[in-house]
């Protein structure tokens, strides 16, 4: 890959809480417009590594790179210009509890931008439509149900048009249909927009649908990187049960 | 038994530390521009203008139950023309201030560590972070400053509340006139009495502020972390403004040796 086309590196990242290892010398690219799945079993560290790139964690050694810009290196001054080009659609959606769906859409759009209100509030709204939530611009999170919040928490990630998304678990707690309707729109984005996915799931069928390159975490490495294909022909045991487990398609 | 007692010590001094150097950042970033105005308006609101229920009820409560204290002592030497004078010194000097204090501490502490909490163990904080927004500069200096600013207001009104209190149960008695009853408060005060006392309670919200916020922004473990930083807050806000008090009144006491005896 050239230094063009990638646009996330770890390069021997290590992260511990307390005495327990979470990522133990982990490196890989990400290129310019891909999916790239994170797949692994609950506490291996999935979420952790996103958090890490958009540096809301800090390794305890390593680097990470985005857009070629060392984000490790960087005070917490120094972050926002690069997280603003990013989203980051968290596993409970982490919407304001005290704003409303359509405020917690438009918040982003009022501290980074200068529109006038109305084109935020517009703009918010075609967010929302754009996961189907359009008629519940003034309902409060807590009026929502799981799959509606988890919608709502992808439009606030997408108010600003990052060209990196970040997505843990998006269908987590979520019906096929809703799923699948996620799936449809990052692959949309992907296309449309070029951005770049990386998606934390333990939803084999999603990940194959979305992912252009998967990679499997375990105990703090990546036991297996590849297409689902290259996956599927794994011998590793985990990664042969995990890509055929019940849930694997 | 020693080892665990020293370990209590010095795990109570690092937390010390830590509150005191979170709330100096909170200071420090107060002054680095921009302020988040939005939100400080808000949480002066939220803080402030809706504490005042529970000030003017407790001021109004406070002022009848002092009057009729201060009442039984002066009648035996026939001095009650001087209870709404000594009512309003012990209101503006002392009552006032600490009982805002406390019950702002209880109310707003605990509110400022169960919101920063569920905050923090829901991700919202995160949230915050990945939305480009600097949580402490949002979350954490609005609610300290806010603190700050309402703490003197809501004093002074509990003063004023205090007063009106100490007058309904005096003219039930006495047949005073209000017009009478204000010009005996404020014949015996001045201004010295009023303003260091109410300044010391920026001091009150500087502590409430902070560490309700520390525990809050810091909390981990679910909603009983929550629950165990809303606790944390009142509990340990409430003791660090009795003792700060302490040492608050010897300076002024110290700074206005005269005035104040």
């Amino acid at each position: 890959m050239s230094a063009n086309d990638c646009l996330i590196r770890f390069e021997s990242v290590s992260k511990s809480f307390g005495s327990k290892r979470i990522l133990q010398d982990v490196s890989f690219d990400i290129a310019r417009g891909s999916a790239f799945c994170i797949l692994g079993r609950s506490g291996t560290g999935k979420s952790v590594t996103l958090k890490l790139m958009i540096g809301l964690l800090r390794p305890e050694q390593g680097k990470i790179f985005v857009e070629s810009q060392e984000i490790t290196a960087l005070n917490v001054r120094e972050l926002p210009p690069i997280r603003k080009t990013m989203g980051f659609l968290f596993q409970n959606a982490a919407l304001f509890d005290s704003l409303s769906v359509g405020e917690n859409v438009a918040f982003p759009l009022r501290r980074h931008t200068d529109k006038p209100e109305a084109d935020i509030q517009d703009r918010a709204r075609q967010k929302l439509a754009q996961v189907g939530l359009e008629h519940e611009y003034e309902k409060m999170p807590a009026d929502l149900s799981g799959g509606m919040r988890k919608r709502a928490g992808l439009a606030r990630a997408l108010a600003l048009d990052p060209s990196i998304l970040l997505v843990d678990e998006p269908s987590a707690g979520l019906d096929p249909m809703t799923s699948s309707e996620i799936d449809n729109l990052l692959l949309k984005l992907k296309s449309e927009r070029d951005t770049t996915l990386v998606v934390v799931t333990h939803n084999i069928p999603s990940a194959r649908r979305i992912g252009d390159e998967l990679v499997v975490l375990h105990e703090g490495h990546f036991i297996a990187h590849g297409t689902a294909e290259e996956l599927d022909r794994s011998e590793h045991p985990v990664v042969q049960q995990f890509m055929h487990s019940e849930g694997g398609g | 038994m020693i080892d665990r007692l020293g370990a209590l010590v010095v795990a109570g001094l690092a937390a010390t530390g830590d509150v005191s150097l979170f709330g100096l950042r909170a200071l420090r970033e107060a002054l680095r521009p921009p302020l988040e105005v939005r939100e400080l308006i808000r949480q002066v609101y939220e803080i402030g203008l809706r504490s005042v229920p529970l000030i003017a009820v407790a001021g109004f409560a406070v002022g009848i139950v002092m009057s009729m204290h201060s009442r039984s002592s002066l009648e035996r030497f026939g001095a009650e023309a001087l209870i709404p004078s000594v009512l309003a010194i012990s209101l503006a000097r002392e009552i006032a201030p600490l009982v805002t204090g406390l019950l702002v501490s209880g109310r707003v502490g605990a509110g400022i560590g169960a919101e920063l909490g569920g905050m923090r163990v829901t991700e919202q904080i995160d949230a915050l972070e990945s939305l480009a927004v600097d949580s402490f500069k949002y979350l954490v200096v609005t609610r300290v400053l806010a603190c700050i600013i309402a703490q003197p207001i809501l004093t002074t009104f509990m003063s004023f509340t205090g007063i009106v209190g100490g007058f309904v149960a005096e003219t039930v008695i006495s047949n005073l006139s209000f017009k009478l009853y204000l010009d005996r408060a404020f014949s015996g005060i001045e201004f010295v009495d009023y303003i260091p006392a109410t300044l010391k309670t920026a001091v009150f919200g500087f502590i409430i502020g902070t560490v309700s916020s520390y525990l809050g922004y810091n909390a981990q473990g679910g909603a009983e972390g929550v629950g165990r930083a809303s606790t944390k807050s009142v509990v340990f806000s409430s003791i660090l403004l009795i003792l700060a008090n302490v040492v608050l009144v010897k300076v002024i006491l110290f700074i206005f040796p005269d005035k104040l005896r």
